[in-house]
């Protein structure tokens, strides 16, 4: 029986300031993270105790040094958030990884909280910028010169589930399922052929079948196996195939297939031989292919478009779901996905006001067609960066949004409230609860513990090995009993 | 798969944009699934020219207003936007 598939993603953003020559991406990043202001949070360390991405799902550890900033640079770097978010600077970029949900529609609310959270501090930032300057943030993963940046996610799987079955399984689904997640691009990179327009951001730069790396020859299927959970029980699947969508079905269409998808791999249910030939070529041609025709070789022999692959896991999750029972969530999304592929093998632009990449393909087209530019000219290519603009009033996808030209899947009033509040049904609801009520005693946090300094004691980690508990239903009389977090360990020992 | 059909086909490109909007509104209204594709003569044809004229002025708006908020200076900006690699 498959496990509850918690999720969440980890947004890389795109950063520049605007007119500064000098213009240096990793002292704006920690400007703008530490524009960011929740007062209970400000000198917490992150917790590198707990991380370990050299280790490999495929069962080895690979050799090379873990990163341990010290003291400073850790609270310079990384902030946890009340709502269980983690906001933090990776490498040259700003990074926002959404606290802990279980399902679709709360990662959406999540996720996009997480734009809110990016804009304030960017409109902080820009106070102490000098003037004439305009620090710009973009939700995108790519510059369109051969620089990539990612857009994750991760989805709680059961470790006695093989990786290798993972593997087989997964592989076809991830190289087809552009086709409703892609973000959308003009052109191509990272010595790929030539095109004017592509379904997904990412794709040009997938050079490897599977592999551990993240930076460099990005693999379709990344083996980072950093559970940030119970090791026994649990694996994480981190992936690092998708793009940074704005469109808010998009997101939820993504992340909910994708876990049911799981979950189906968890319960043996994938029993068709859907394997790919070539997924690296194939995710290419996939994404090249606006039509949505293109046909893959299948090792079988066979040859199927990528809409077609789609609805053979369709089907399989259609069969799937008829022995289970099912949340109204999962059965809203077979139909959803069900429409979109029928939608996408009639006609892909009927979806332009649901799927990112052909929003932002309709959008571009129009302004093509009205101003008499294609698709090399400058301004082309501008619609598609400022299509991921966080600025409410510049970026594109925002102006479409309050115009009612995309779709929406949550409220705004959801969004506002997920910036200060966690989901109350996984662990994410300690951890902030913790940061909001005890936020001064509070040390360090990682995903997996949160530990706290209490006058001269020494420091004591609580483990949150299990994702699902630390729900509000678990510790809401905890925290109602613990005013202080002296008494929260004393109450948490007995 | 079954096929749904209340989606109204769209085909005049120049609407291509505000047509969808129109077209969800249509199908949020509908559904249990009947679209209307009645409306190609007489009456409804007449109708669908009106509202044809609606949505291009809609659609005009629309790109006026990006053609507004769209930053100048588009080449310079975009050969500027250079980021190192992340993950």
């Amino acid at each position: 029986m498959a496990i509850p598939k918690v999720m969440g993603t980890e947004i890389e953003y795109g950063i520049t300031v605007k007119n500064d020559r000098d213009f240096d991406p990793i002292s704006s990043c920690v400007l703008l993270v530490n524009s960011y202001r929740e007062d209970s949070t400000a000198r917490i360390l992150w917790d590198y105790d707990q991380e370990n991405p050299l280790a490999d799902a495929r069962g080895f550890q690979v050799e090379g040094e873990k990163y341990t900033p010290n003291q400073q640079e850790n609270i310079a770097r990384n902030k946890t958030l009340a709502n269980g978010a983690r906001y933090y600077v990776d490498h040259a970029h700003p990074e926002y990884s959404c606290p802990e949900v279980t399902n679709a529609r709360d990662l959406v609310i999540h996720e996009k909280a997480g734009e809110r959270i990016v804009e304030q501090s960017r409109r902080e930032a820009n106070r102490v910028l000098p003037p004439g300057t305009q620090m710009l943030i973009y939700k995108n993963n790519s510059d369109r010169k051969g620089n990539s940046y990612g857009s994750h996610e991760n989805y709680l799987m059961d470790r006695r589930t093989s990786f290798k079955q993972i593997v087989e399984h997964l592989m076809p689904f991830f190289v087809t399922r552009q086709v409703y997640s892609g973000a959308g691009k003009v052109g191509s990179e990272n010595r790929a052929h030539p095109c004017d327009y592509q379904l997904s951001q990412r794709a040009d730069f997938f050079e490897t079948e599977v592999a551990l790396d993240t930076m460099v020859k990005r693999p379709i299927i990344n083996t980072r196996d950093e559970p940030h959970a119970d090791r026994e029980k649990y694996r994480r699947l981190h992936v690092i195939v998708g793009d940074a969508n704005m469109s808010e079905f998009t997101i939820w269409l993504r992340n909910g297939v994708t876990a049911l998808v799981l979950a189906m791999i968890e319960d043996g249910a994938i029993d068709r031989d859907v394997l790919l030939r070539d997924p690296v070529r194939g995710i290419k041609e996939v994404s090249h292919d606006a039509a949505c025709k293109k046909e893959l070789e299948l090792v079988s022999g066979r040859r199927r478009t990528a809409v077609q692959l789609q609805g053979e896991y369709l089907e399989m999750a259609q069969r799937y779901v008829t022995s289970r029972e099912v949340t109204p969530e999962q059965k809203e999304l077979l139909v959803e996905w069900e429409r979109v592929l029928t939608m996408l093998a009639r006609d892909p632009m009927e979806l332009r006001t649901e799927i990112d990449w052909v929003i932002k393909k309709a959008l571009v087209e129009s302004f093509m067609e009205r101003k008499g530019l294609d698709w090399g000219s400058p301004q082309v290519q501008m619609l598609d960066l400022q299509y991921h603009d966080l600025r409410p009033d510049k970026g594109l996808y925002y102006v479409l949004e309050r115009q009612g030209h995309v779709r929406r899947v949550v409220t705004d009033e959801e969004i506002e409230r997920a910036v200060f509040h966690p989901p109350e049904d996984t662990r994410a609801y300690f951890r902030g609860g913790c940061l909001r009520r005890y936020g001064a005693e509070v040390f360090g946090v990682n995903w997996d513990s949160i530990s706290f300094g209490i006058g001269d004691e020494p420091i004591k980690r609580v483990l949150m090995v299990e994702p699902l508990k630390g729900s509000k239903r678990h510790v809401e009389d905890l925290f109602t009993t613990s005013p202080t977090a002296a008494e929260l360990v004393r109450n948490l020992r007995s | 798969m079954r096929i749904h059909s209340n989606h109204p086909r769209q085909s005049n490109q120049s609407l291509r944009f505000v047509a969808a909007a129109e077209s969800q509104q249509q199908q949020k209204k509908g559904g249990d699934g009947g679209g209307d594709e009645s409306g190609s003569s007489g009456k409804g044809g007449q109708k669908i020219a009106k509202k044809g004229e609606e949505l291009k002025g809609e659609m005009d708006a629309l790109i006026d207003e990006i053609d507004e908020v769209l930053e100048e200076n588009a080449e310079e900006f975009v050969k500027n936007y250079v980021q190192r690699g992340g993950q």
